[in-house]
């Protein structure tokens, strides 16, 4: 019976906060990649359009804007038609708004999870991230071919080799803002349940302050406004999207460094406080 | 065979923060501050707490869930856990499952940990069977590839075949714990913790799940620690036990001694202790066993004649009061009741009385251990007063029967004066 290949391992307090064990992480991938696949089924489980919420919840967004700030607001669009101004950036807000949305709910909605099984906490947030890419990708797909339809009614300018490196890019630094935002939050939350209230709510008027109506270079706006806006990690990202695939933002090399900066600091900074709450996270809910 | 070590317990301590705890929300925390600056009361304090430290709580705001909790198991062993609530069982059971960090001391652990603290984990209502046990199995730690491989054995075993395609939230309660224990007894881990599972289920798949927990055990060698408040099913499963009280570990021996050890010693709660339900309006002030020359007694010969007497308070006029006291022994398992409605007796009752009641046991030869008694004051439907173990005795070998070796509380309730022929034939 004695078997000497059997690991020890020990359980005994925590006292670095900053650790995070990747290969912990691995070795629960197949946990990781069968939570993404709950995550996916029981949206469409009992409904009956299924999957094509993922497609109608953009569409019907765009077409809301449109008819308000496009027809009623009459908002700048640079010349882009509004329906496709406005998906161009949607797509890539809602990504970050789940991911922020969800993982700052991590904890609460987990709790009972949490509580009686131990694996590494960070699948729960992780998993979330990759599942909200997936559905990124199908609005993605949808912004392609409205994109497509647009192009072929009437050219516009398109950075072509940026496409597929820009993209990548932007998806990766918005899913590790909203991630590390969201860790921030859920910690907090554990401690503090209102501040998840506040950051439904807080999601939504971030929403206004990111160029998603409305383009940073809008003729109305002073120069101070716009370094405000400027100052948002989101804009450079949205802006630089548009300008890739429409030719209508503006694509500010040294911004995007800065909102990469803000990303990772969220992120080292989110894990802290994750790993500091996740200690003794049970103990206080 | 050398045995090893599975797990090392070496001083693990747990602390717990009492009193000001964040309320949960940022208001009320702002508002206690507020309230504090000003010189005022903490209006969220919460009043009396916690287990049975609360002695202490007042002063010191940390409390010692566990403290200086030193074991070993060795491999292979079936070690049960008993304690009274508070005793730190679950908490012990959650540091060694990685949901909390203990405070101090350390714990090594040959293998993997699975726990079955509660079935079901993260079971989820709108999938399948098929795909909970999936999810269920990786949450607790396992591959794709090894739950593939046990899928048939779970399925089988839990013997929910015909419903692996229905969303779970379909399934009964009795199916759901079934296939949820399924997966979870299907892990390969070095070392089970179960908590409380078995009080689920009808009797066949307790029986099963035992045999499994039995299986698991002897011919796969992995190590099960049990925490439940069935104490026949602990005595079945465990041979030894582990006896805490108070965040410590009180004493470790076998299970049987054990089990006599948590009624005969920790099982005397001081008189304000003592759980008292119902509507109150006659209150029981006294309770004694009395020998059969009533003289008051703390145990008591097998088969001797014996008297349990109560003196009850009427605080308010009741009509039809009916008294009893039940027996227990130390595995909870009722012995019998003496109730004045058994024999329709009604016992005449004014406010403001005083009324002593004699229950008079003449015949009654129990299996020698500790017993307990439960006292019974109601009037039709409701429950006046009822106290769970309000008296504890024990019932020796008394030497008036004609026995080699008496019977002990695995082989039954009372001992009976059996006469056995054989014939050849």
């Amino acid at each position: 019976m004695h078997n000497a290949d059997i690991p020890v391992t020990v359980i005994k307090t925590q006292k670095t906060l900053f650790r995070l064990n990747l290969r912990e992480l691995w070795t629960y991938r197949d946990l990781l990649f069968l939570m993404v696949k709950r995550d996916i089924a029981v949206v469409y489980k009992q409904t009956v359009l299924g999957p094509l919420w993922f497609f109608l919840q953009p569409v019907l967004t765009t077409l809301m804007f449109t008819l308000i700030f496009g027809r009623i607001a009459r908002i700048d669009t640079a010349g882009i038609p509004a329906p496709l101004f406005y998906l161009s950036a949607l797509i890539g807000w809602n990504y970050f708004a789940a991911c922020l949305n969800e993982t700052s709910q991590i904890f609460r909605n987990n709790a009972h999870i949490f509580g009686k099984v131990y694996f590494p906490r960070l699948v729960a947030p992780v998993s979330t991230i990759l599942s909200n890419l997936l559905k990124f990708l199908i609005q993605y797909a949808l912004f392609i071919a409205v994109w497509i339809y647009y192009y072929v009614q009437q050219p516009f300018q398109v950075h072509w080799l940026w496409l597929l490196p820009g993209t990548l890019f932007i998806i990766l630094v918005l899913g590790i803002t909203g991630l590390g935002a969201g860790l921030f939050i859920s910690s907090l939350t554990t401690k503090y349940r209102d501040l998840s209230f506040l950051v439904q709510f807080g999601v939504q008027l971030l929403m206004y302050a990111t160029p998603v109506i409305y383009s940073v270079n809008n003729a109305s706006f002073s120069e101070e406004f716009r370094l405000l806006l400027w100052l948002n990690p989101l804009t450079s990202l949205i802006e630089a999207f548009r300008f890739w695939y429409l030719g209508a933002g503006t694509f500010e090399p040294l911004w995007i460094l800065y909102s990469l900066s803000a990303a990772l600091l969220l992120l080292l900074g989110g894990i802290l406080v994750f790993n500091y709450v996740e200690r003794d996270f049970m103990d206080t809910v | 065979m050398i045995m090893g070590k599975a797990l090392q317990v070496n001083g693990l301590g747990k602390m717990y923060r009492l009193g000001t705890i964040s309320t949960g929300t940022l208001s009320h925390d702002l508002n206690r501050f507020w309230h504090k600056m000003r010189g005022k009361e903490d209006p969220y304090a919460t009043v009396g707490q916690l287990n049975d430290r609360s002695g202490k709580a007042g002063e010191n705001p940390y409390v010692w869930a566990l403290k200086d909790v030193s074991f070993d198991v060795n491999e292979g062993d079936v070690l049960g856990i008993i304690g009274r609530n508070g005793a730190g069982k679950s908490t012990l059971l959650k540091i060694l499952s990685k949901i909390t960090a203990p405070t101090s001391g350390e714990i090594k652990v040959r293998g993997r940990i699975a726990s079955l603290l509660e079935v079901g984990t993260g079971f989820h209502p709108e999938l399948t069977g098929r795909e909970n046990i999936y999810l269920n199995g990786a949450i607790l730690g396992m591959r794709r590839r090894e739950i593939q491989k046990k899928f048939d054995e779970i399925v089988d075993f839990s013997g929910c075949e015909k419903y692996i395609d229905t969303p779970v939230k379909r399934y009964s309660s009795g199916m759901y714990v079934r296939l949820a224990f399924a997966v979870a007894a299907h892990l390969e881990s070095e070392i089970l913790i179960v908590d409380e599972v078995l009080a689920v289920g009808d009797a066949e798949f307790q029986k099963k799940c035992i045999g499994k927990m039995q299986d698991v055990s002897s011919s796969m060698g992995r190590t099960v620690l049990f925490v439940s408040h069935d104490l026949n099913a602990m005595a079945r499963l465990c041979p030894n036990a582990l006896l805490m009280n108070s965040g410590h570990i009180y004493a470790q021996g076998t299970t049987f001694d054990m089990i006599g050890k948590y009624f005969g010693e920790l099982g005397k709660k001081p008189p304000g202790e003592l759980q008292r339900t119902g509507s109150r309006q006659i209150r029981l002030t006294d309770i004694q066993l009395l020998d059969h020359d009533l003289n008051e007694a703390k145990s008591l010969g097998s088969g001797m004649p014996f008297t349990i007497r109560i003196r009850i308070n009427v605080l308010e006029d009741v009509a039809g009061a009916h008294f009893a006291v039940t027996l227990k022994n130390a595995f909870g398992t009722k012995v019998t009741s003496s109730w004045t409605n058994f024999s329709g007796q009604q016992i005449d009752i004014r406010k403001g009385e005083t009324h002593r009641i004699d229950f008079h046991f003449s015949d009654l030869s129990m299996v020698p251990g500790e017993y307990s008694v439960i006292s019974y004051i109601n009037a039709g439907n409701e429950v006046i007063e009822m106290i769970d173990d309000v008296l504890l005795f024990s019932v020796l070998e008394s030497g008036t029967s004609a026995f080699l070796r008496y019977p002990t509380i695995s082989e039954g309730l009372v001992i009976s004066r059996s006469e056995i022929q054989s014939q050849k034939e």
